[in-house]
């Protein structure tokens, strides 16, 4: 496919490559689903007769913990980048796997809190609130377990293009990024919804 | 992919199978929904026999419905049910939008920007084959117990939560569509704005490629929505969240066993929320076609070209603001009810504007009464009927009692069926030579044409009146338990034998595209005299669309330039001297 131009150099008029522009255009449809159910949220809790305290179902000391995890992960995926960009290609080995480790200490912490919820026989249907979370932040995990496979093939198979198309390379880490900060930014709004307000 | 097997056979796979060429991908769309546009067409058919004769056994394929469906070939009302639901989502989701955007834009927009192919081939092959999933598992959902999706197109809960197992199909299915157009949607958008040539600015570009552009903004925002609702449904139906099941709720006698507290509006707003933006994805291509159709056969520029593309791109920004017009009966209240009914009529007037822009085209032009020509002009004035008894709708108070009637169904078909389909067949004569490199027979398109105009007016226009006399749409026996629709039921008779007769007239189509490919060659790779850069390049175009990149000098439409001696002049000609 190498015909097909501005996959890697950048077109003149619009500043961009094909992927970063997909990219933006794929994160504009995500805020859209993510909208959608945020705006149910609202939806669902301004109608409601009574509406509990989060922080009386939830815990808020996992999730506290569980943002800093995420943040520090969003840290560790721009600093993978920018080793990149200095050809520091160990230390983005490095950071990359620092990224992985990060996303799978949220996904362990979040299952064990998960499980907590179902050994009080606290389910989806058991109440709007719990459906409505069990609902968004099922699906932000699906996200975080796609950002995973997706850095777990740029640490191992898909690294192979480093040696290959090193700039290309780079624009892919940077493109899983970009989307791996919006994973991030879906939970900075998930946490004070559930587990503040 | 497999390591044995011959070379031969592994290039036909990934040439026409698994194939990330745009015009391969393009020609499996359009194959595909035409599949589709015939299957709903059919369900269609059937349900046409009940309504005008209810209670009698479907001849010749009534036998084939099988005893749970239609005992005796009588199609029972919940079969009859699964067939409206169906016919719906398939000429929707699987027929028109994957024709009029993966066909035709896939095939088409790469050509018309001067690009050797869409920016990703892959997530395009992709695209392709997540539609097709979704398509087969609509269809399965036909033999699941208690059959396909019975709750309307619409999916309105509750009734949609506590349906049998079809529904979760239809979620499924949606899904899987859902995946499609996004990542149609990433690729047209990226394509059109990185691949465009040297030389074609903004206000070069064809209006085609215009209304793709646009059309592909609403799948990617107006779609998540759907998405997100769907996710809901899934979860009332198979993890029993309340989030569209109210407290109390009774069913069949007994107050249903769940949290509650959830509202069916919710499901309204964020269906139409897609659903209404969906309206501009079936008729914005259409409109793209008939422009392409038109200028090329009138042999002028169009009339008004920046104001059609300020009025498509004002048309995509509004279609996201006029979604609850389809709610004024659920008691929104009058507040709500008043910005939707402002909000709707501003956005008549872009409308308005590109179908008057097409109209005044033909002003002056020394017309060419080709097929595709044929199938323009019958777009336009079906388009204004269907776009004028919308008007009524758009008000609270004249769709209150016209809601749920025929009338609504003979407004939205005369936009989608002898509106954008008609579009769709121009597009298919206007670009079978560039496609095939042979040409339709003018003579069969011609008896298509008039076929078609005669009996699909024959169906739609006697809903009106049926609407009028308040005809509610989805009974089964076509509303013979009830008074006031006894004097129009008459008409019903009629507009199925128009319904058989429009499948008669689409045989000579369907015998003129197969028939055509064996046909002579055109001369030409350019044999209507166009001045787009799909028809600068070989016809079909070979891998890689053009020998070298195109550049572009001038605007899409330049027919008929004084001082020039032919009445074309194609957007890469070089200017002389």
């Amino acid at each position: 496919m190498e015909m097909i131009p501005y996959t890697v150099e950048i077109r003149e008029d619009t500043g961009l490559n094909n992927a970063k522009l997909g990219i933006w255009l794929f994160l504009a449809s995500e805020v859209m689903l993510f909208g959608g159910l945020f705006s149910a949220y609202i939806f669902l809790r301004i109608g409601a007769v009574d509406w509990p305290e989060g922080s009386s179902i939830l815990s808020v000391p996992i999730a506290t913990f569980n943002t800093l995890v995420l943040i520090s992960s969003s840290v560790t995926m721009v600093m993978s980048w920018a080793s990149l960009k200095t050809q520091n290609f160990d230390r983005y080995r490095l950071y990359m796997g620092a990224t992985i480790i990060l996303a799978l200490v949220f996904l362990v912490a979040k299952g064990f809190e998960y499980s907590e919820k179902f050994s009080h026989h606290l389910y989806p249907s058991s109440s709007t609130f719990l459906a409505i979370y069990f609902t968004i932040t099922g699906l932000h995990g699906l996200h975080i377990i796609g950002g995973l496979i997706v850095n777990g093939y740029f640490l191992g198979a898909g690294s192979k293009m480093w040696a290959t198309d090193p700039e290309r390379f780079t624009n892919r880490i940077e493109i899983a990024g970009l989307y791996w900060h919006f994973v991030d930014l879906v939970w900075i709004f998930l946490f004070p919804i559930f587990y503040l307000l | 992919m497999s390591t044995h097997g011959d070379h031969q056979e592994m290039s036909f796979w990934r040439k026409y199978i698994f194939s990330q060429d745009h015009k391969i991908i393009g020609l499996q769309y359009g194959i595909t929904a035409l599949f589709f546009l015939l299957a709903g067409f059919t369900m269609m058919m059937m349900m046409r026999w009940q309504l005008a004769y209810p209670g009698q056994p479907v001849p010749f394929i009534g036998g084939l419905l099988g005893e749970d469906n239609a005992p005796g070939g009588i199609i029972l009302p919940e079969f009859y049910n699964q067939l409206g639901a169906m016919h719906g989502t398939i000429m929707i989701f699987l027929g028109v939008v994957p024709l009029a955007v993966g066909a035709f834009g896939n095939y088409i927009v790469p050509l018309q920007i001067g690009a050797p192919d869409m920016a990703f081939p892959k997530i395009n092959m992709t695209s392709y084959w997540a539609y097709f999933l979704g398509g087969v598992i609509m269809m399965v959902s036909f033999f699941v117990p208690g059959g396909a999706a019975n709750s309307g197109w619409t999916s309105y809960p509750p009734l949609a939560d506590i349906a049998t197992m079809g529904q979760t199909f239809w979620l499924f299915g949606m899904i899987f569509l859902i995946t499609s157009s996004l990542l149609g949607s990433i690729n047209f958008i990226t394509t059109i704005i990185q691949l465009r040539v040297k030389g074609l600015t903004w206000m070069r570009l064809p209006f085609f490629v215009w209304a793709q552009l646009v059309t592909a903004f609403l799948l990617l925002l107006a779609f998540p929505s759907l998405e997100a609702a769907g996710v809901l449904q899934l979860m009332d139906r198979l993890l029993g969240t309340s989030f569209f099941l109210p407290s109390g709720l009774v069913v069949s006698g007994q107050i249903l066993e769940v949290s509650g507290g959830g509202s069916p509006l919710l499901w309204q707003h964020l269906f139409w929320f897609l659903a209404h933006p969906e309206v501009y994805v079936l008729i914005l291509p259409a409109m793209g076609i008939v422009a392409e159709v038109i200028a090329t056969n009138t042999r002028k520029p169009l009339w008004g070209y920046k104001s059609m593309v300020y009025s498509t791109i004002f048309l995509g920004f509004m279609s996201f603001v006029v979604w609850a017009h389809h709610m004024y009966l659920t008691g929104m209240g009058t507040a709500i009810s008043a910005f939707f009914q402002t909000t709707t009529m501003i956005i008549s007037i872009p409308s308005v504007v590109i179908l008057t822009a097409l109209l005044l085209s033909l002003w002056g032009g020394s017309i060419r009464f080709t097929t595709p020509m044929l199938f323009a002009l019958g777009f336009l004035p079906m388009f204004a009927i269907g776009g004028l008894t919308g008007l009524p709708l758009g008000l609270a108070a004249a769709d209150i009692p016209l809601h749920d009637t025929y009338y609504v169904i003979g407004h939205f078909h005369y936009i989608v069926a002898p509106g954008t389909i008609f579009a769709l067949f121009a597009g298919i004569y206007h670009w079978y030579p560039k496609i095939t490199g042979r040409q339709l027979s003018e003579t069969l398109g011609k008896v298509h044409f008039w076929g078609s105009m005669v009996f699909m007016n024959g169906i739609f226009m006697p809903m009106f009146v049926q609407g009028l006399a308040g005809v509610s749409r989805r009974l089964w026996d076509a509303g013979e338990q009830y008074a006031h629709a006894s004097g129009v039921l008459w008409t019903n008779e009629w507009m199925s034998i128009s319904a058989w007769l429009l499948f008669v007239f689409q045989l000579p189509f369907i015998y003129n595209i197969l028939r055509s490919l064996r046909g002579p060659k055109v001369e030409s790779d350019n044999p209507w005299q166009a001045t787009t850069l799909e028809w600068a390049t070989t016809s079909p175009p070979g891998h890689g669309n053009f020998a070298t990149p195109p550049v572009v000098y001038r605007g899409a439409y330049e027919y008929s330039v004084p001082g020039h001696e032919a009445d074309f002049l194609p957007q890469n000609q070089p200017e002389k001297g």
